[in-house]
């Protein structure tokens, strides 16, 4: 059997988390530091893909990224195409997820009390060191729930992927799309272990977030 | 040296406009009484450099913090300005250990570290408490880790933002003596921010009333609860009954409200507002300014009982006054007048 299908979504869901991560956070961090007016404008641009349907996300994307239109064409000259190619599907789940983790993470950072960094100042303590041992810290548990939020978004990702990379097996195919593909063209048999495969990794995923926070709760 | 003080800042509708000294020549334990919201921790947050006047100057032992003109704004990590937060600000994720290793920025040798961590966990009291979180601990013991992590970080003065209204109030009045001893010991400017007339008679050598924005009057301690000279300063101090009045001759003035007159043992001033009375000067027995009264009610108190009560002549648009009596007065039942030594009648002004 051809494992290719777990492996790229997997490999899409690590990586567009991982992205998700830091910019999720870099965005939260200056929205929560936003006038309010300014932080509505900016939040609904960025909540936005999380409340648009995934399809029209897809159609966005390739209205950016398709070969033939400009930033796409650009980006083609230096070899690189988001369209038909797995770091397409990257993108894809990169900006549906994206929303998942900058909103639970500007929650986390807007609930921090004001007072420990206040008082960590008037002690002398850096701004580095306020940021990284005790904003962080603080805020762990939203940005960790964030942060498992968008993987787990990013692997069930099937709309904006269908349009901006399709399903090519070997190449593009992913659970999701691979379960459709195969309920499609009537092998029950092979979606149905791919739906068995997509909830045992589901289950693993749960598993380990309920591990770390029964860590964090014994701490 | 001291703290030299003079500020503008404006939030919205509210001015704050303050200006004040500490002793230059010896430490001081300076309180600032005031209402809420009447810019007591805005003024502190000023200092400490979390917010920012639009004007003014800020000195502390020589050292310029703030100045609008010479465009001088130290941030607060430079200030060595000790805050002791409302809710202490310890840092939920580190030990208690931790939380006062964070405070020793200047010492990098781990046996001196280690050493002064000793020294302050005994003099606070907290051995056997380094390995705890701060969720973990009371509020007396949060209350002290928190003055151990400021005291390690020698700062050059040290403001207290209403440090006992998280306690129980059983605990208040025994942790006031701890707390008096280590702002002693400290031997450096302190400034104690609160609401309760209490701890600023209990802690501070000169107290100054702030209202609506404004310092009004800074002096010892003791002269401002005998002589508080504004309306608000009585009130703050607890004086319970205000009502406007008039001079009325040299040592005497009008209350139109209470329908009598009062002799005081000072020469009345021009521009005089109000006289305050407090519940406790009243004397059923005593000669002076003394006047029919009808009682209303009384509630008893564990240390005496507060009868409400009313001047035959008063007017009956005005707030009936309060009289305040200890137990062992022996008097039961309601006197038929009350009187009031010329000296306990405070004259207000503006």
């Amino acid at each position: 059997m051809d494992w290719y299908p777990l492996i790229n979504s997997l490999r899409i869901a690590a990586v567009s988390c991982a992205v998700v991560f830091f910019l999720g956070i870099l965005c939260a961090w200056y929205a929560a530091g936003l006038p309010r007016a300014a932080k509505g404008v900016l939040d609904t641009i960025l909540t936005l893909p999380m409340v648009l349907p995934p399809t029209v996300c897809g159609y966005f994307l390739l209205l950016l990224f398709g070969v033939k239109r400009p930033l796409g064409a650009f980006l083609a000259r230096f070899g690189v195409r988001f369209v038909m190619t797995w770091y397409g599907g990257v993108l894809a789940a990169s900006a549906v997820a994206f929303p998942l983790m900058y909103r639970t993470a500007r929650g986390a950072f807007e609930s921090f009390d004001e007072t420990l960094a206040y008082s960590a100042q008037t002690l002398g303590l850096s701004n580095a060191f306020i940021f990284w041992r005790i904003r962080m810290p603080a805020c762990r548990q939203g940005i960790l729930a964030g942060a498992v939020l968008a993987f787990a978004r990013a692997l069930g990702e099937y709309g904006a992927t269908s349009m901006l990379v399709g399903y090519t097996p070997g190449k593009t195919a992913t659970i999701s799309t691979t379960v459709y593909q195969l309920w499609r063209t009537g092998d029950e048999a092979g979606a149905l272990l791919w739906v068995l495969v997509n909830m045992a990794v589901s289950a693993l995923t749960l598993v380990a977030v309920n591990m770390l926070e029964d860590r964090q709760k014994r701490r | 040296m001291g703290l030299q003080v003079r500020i503008r800042k404006k939030l919205g509708d509210f001015l704050l406009d303050t200006a004040f000294e500490t002793d230059g020549a010896r430490p001081e334990v300076m309180g600032l009484l005031g209402a809420s919201g009447c810019g007591k921790s805005c003024t502190l947050k000023c200092i400490a450099g979390i917010e920012r006047p639009d004007w003014g100057y800020i000195v502390l032992d020589g050292v310029t913090l703030f100045d609008s003109e010479k465009k001088i704004d130290l941030p607060p990590q430079k200030r060595r300005v000790g805050y002791l937060f409302q809710s202490y600000g310890l840092f939920p994720n580190m030990t208690v250990e931790q939380n006062i290793l964070c405070g020793m920025v200047g010492e990098k040798n781990p046996g001196a570290r280690k050493a002064e961590l000793g020294r302050v966990l005994s003099v606070m009291q907290l051995e056997g408490l380094e390995g705890r979180r701060p969720r973990q601990l009371s509020g007396g013991q949060a209350q002290r880790v928190a003055l151990a992590r400021i005291l390690v970080n020698r700062p050059r003065l040290l403001m207290l933002d209403e440090p006992f209204s998280a306690l129980d109030s059983h605990l208040r009045e025994k942790l006031q003596f701890r707390v008096k001893e280590i702002l002693e010991d400290f031997g450096r400017t302190v400034l104690v921010v609160t609401h309760s007339r209490d701890e600023v008679y209990h802690l501070c050598r000169r107290a100054a009333v702030m209202d609506k924005g404004r310092l009004l009057t800074l002096k010892d301690t003791k002269t401002l609860f005998a002589d508080p000279e504004s309306v608000c300063a009585a009130r703050l101090t607890g004086c319970k009954n205000i009502a406007s009045a008039h001079k009325s001759g040299e040592y005497e003035v009008e209350v139109p409200d209470w329908g009598i007159r009062l002799q005081t043992a000072q020469p009345v001033r021009e521009g005089l507002r109000a006289v305050g009375i407090r519940a406790h000067r009243f004397n059923a027995g005593a000669k002076r300014n003394r006047a029919a009264v009808k009682c209303l009610r009384e509630m008893e108190e564990p240390f005496g009982r507060i009868v409400e009560f009313r001047w035959e002549a008063q007017p009956a648009h005005s707030a009936a006054l309060w009289w305040r009596e200890p137990k062992d007065c022996g008097v039961c039942g309601f006197p038929d007048g009350l009187g009031v030594e010329p000296d306990d009648v405070l004259l207000l002004y503006e």
